[in-house]
């Protein structure tokens, strides 16, 4: 791989040893996926912020690091709410890991803004075009797909190494040649809300790894819509970028599909079927993070309400702050708004048997990470079942 | 007998071989407190890890395994140095943050060293050396 004379350097130690190993990182995954050289990266996303996920050992070498990152630089979402982690059952010896943690990244330069969907709280982060080197599976089709930047799916220790350096391999994502469709997904169904998250789930099964271009009928899809169906595909597939006809930027060439698979309204509500919310104790919306239009669509459907069962939205702290009568509004109905958590990365989630949720991600997750049944249906559907409807 | 080899993370180190056929998941099949192979499907459960050369094809599962592999280190535990036959990136970052030297791209003989050889690794020589087996 091709090294500048400066990142020669600081390959060779001439900047100090944190350095040194955070560009041998680079180096090295360059070389694994035949990378020609390293690209400066607009911002970077890091994973490996759950103490749940990383352990003792994650936060052991993360509070070992020296030095200061170079780019911006936000987190994954942490495995409690930091001001309400008690309300939330959190064990006290998890929430001073947890801190330790969070304050290990601080000490880097990191902002500590802990959410799987950077991009509604700084539009800075990313723009068309850019190169970033994000973890969150959810954040890089985003960021790939809806806003049409470049970046592959980095590990904890590579997306900090982007950060103290401001640079990543190039290769993956980065190249057009890898950011052409695969295959063709026709859905055959007007879709809507969670109908997205039930797509992604069957599609990235399919897909794995591939990139698909998605020819949709009806309405044009909310942002919200397109963040849940490339959330769902990144979790039951690998798919880090998606494409849909007229919606998101085009891909960056002509292509052929290989293959094209067909979606009606049957295999959707089979995901339902197959899920169902009967015999849940508790509902979580939020999974990625809730936009400050969802919290609005929320506080909506409960107004003048109690919730019968423990119903948590989970969303950035950034929004939570600058909506505080959308969460007041929810909270008044007995539901919990917990910031920079969420129900896929705590431990809270797991003294529950059943959860009913609306995201095709947090179908994936829920009962292999924190052994709890998941329920899917929509976001009626989930208030329904918090207030004890059905 | 020398080989040609290419470097992953730096440094040098010799020690006594420790050979699997069996990719490794540090997560799961390691014990971070022992050092020990605690998977009873894996070729060398029971065996330990520590201050041994690691010869094995490449690492797979969770990528927490590279913060384990750095545990591993930090109570001396970790292997001297590793050998694959392709890294990945689990193994890869989790050797660099440790500074454990790592070398790839041999070729599949290796995996045919008997353990307990003595091998030596210079990543950045990128040359192993395997005695008494000329």
């Amino acid at each position: 791989m091709y090294l500048s004379r400066e990142e020669e350097g600081i390959y060779q130690g001439e900047q100090g040893e944190t350095l040194r190993r955070m560009m041998e990182i680079l180096v090295a995954l360059g070389d694994i996926y035949g990378a020609e050289r390293l690209v400066p990266v607009r911002s970077v996303q890091i994973a490996g912020v759950s103490y749940k996920n990383i352990g003792e050992a994650g936060l052991e070498w993360i509070s070992d690091l020296q030095g200061s990152v170079v780019v911006p630089s936000i987190l994954n979402p942490a495995g409690m709410d930091m001001c309400r982690w008690q309300e939330m059952g959190i064990e006290e010896e998890f929430a001073l890991k947890q801190k330790e943690t969070i304050e290990a990244y601080r000490k880097l330069g990191v902002t500590i803004d802990c959410t799987c969907a950077p991009y509604q709280i700084y539009k800075g982060l990313a723009g068309k075009g850019d190169h970033l080197a994000w973890s969150e599976s959810s954040a890089v089709s985003y960021a790939n797909s809806v806003i049409g930047a470049r970046t592959n799916r980095e590990g904890g220790p590579s997306a900090l190494a982007a950060a103290l350096v401001g640079k990543t391999a190039l290769y993956g994502y980065h190249l057009d040649e890898n950011r052409l469709p695969t295959l063709q997904v026709k859905v055959e169904a007007d879709l809507r809300g969670s109908d997205y998250g039930a797509l992604g789930f069957l599609v990235g099964r399919i897909v794995k790894d591939g990139v698909p271009f998605f020819r949709l009928r009806g309405l044009r899809p909310a942002l919200d819509e397109l963040k849940a169906l490339g959330a769902a595909m990144a979790a039951s597939g690998s798919v880090a970028l998606y494409y849909v006809e007229d919606v998101t930027p085009a891909p960056p060439g002509p292509w052929q599909a290989e293959e094209t698979i067909c979606i009606g309204r049957k295999e959707i509500d089979e995901v339902y079927a197959q899920y169902p919310g009967g015999g849940a104790d508790v509902v979580a919306l939020g999974c990625p993070h809730c936009s400050a239009e969802e919290l609005e669509k929320i506080a909506g459907l409960l107004h003048g309400k109690k919730v019968q069962k423990e119903l948590w939205v989970c969303t950035a702290r950034k929004i939570a702050d600058l909506h505080p009568q959308l969460v007041a509004a929810i909270e008044e109905s007995g539901a919990r708004v917990y910031c920079d958590t969420c129900m896929v990365v705590s431990p809270a989630t797991e003294r529950f048997g059943k959860m009913m949720i609306n995201s095709g991600k947090a179908l994936v997750y829920l009962p292999g990470l924190a052994g709890v049944q998941a329920g899917m249906g929509s976001m009626e559907e989930c208030i329904d079942v918090a207030l004890g409807r059905r | 007998m020398e080989i040609k080899c290419h470097k992953v993370a730096s440094g040098s180190a010799r020690g006594p071989a420790l050979v699997t056929k069996d990719a490794i998941s540090f997560l799961g099949n390691v014990d971070a407190r022992t050092g020990m192979v605690v998977d009873p499907g894996h070729e060398l459960f029971d065996q330990c890890i520590a201050g041994k050369v690691l010869i094995f094809p490449g690492g797979k599962g969770s990528t927490v395994g590279s913060y384990v592999i750095y545990q591993l280190k930090k109570r001396d535990l970790a292997p001297v140095a590793m050998i694959n036959i392709r890294s990945e990136p689990i193994v890869a970052v989790g050797a660099i943050i440790s500074g454990i030297p790592l070398v790839d791209r041999v070729a599949e003989g290796i995996l045919r060293v008997l353990s307990g050889t003595l091998v030596e690794v210079d990543a950045d020589q990128g040359q192993v050396r395997i005695f008494g087996e000329d």
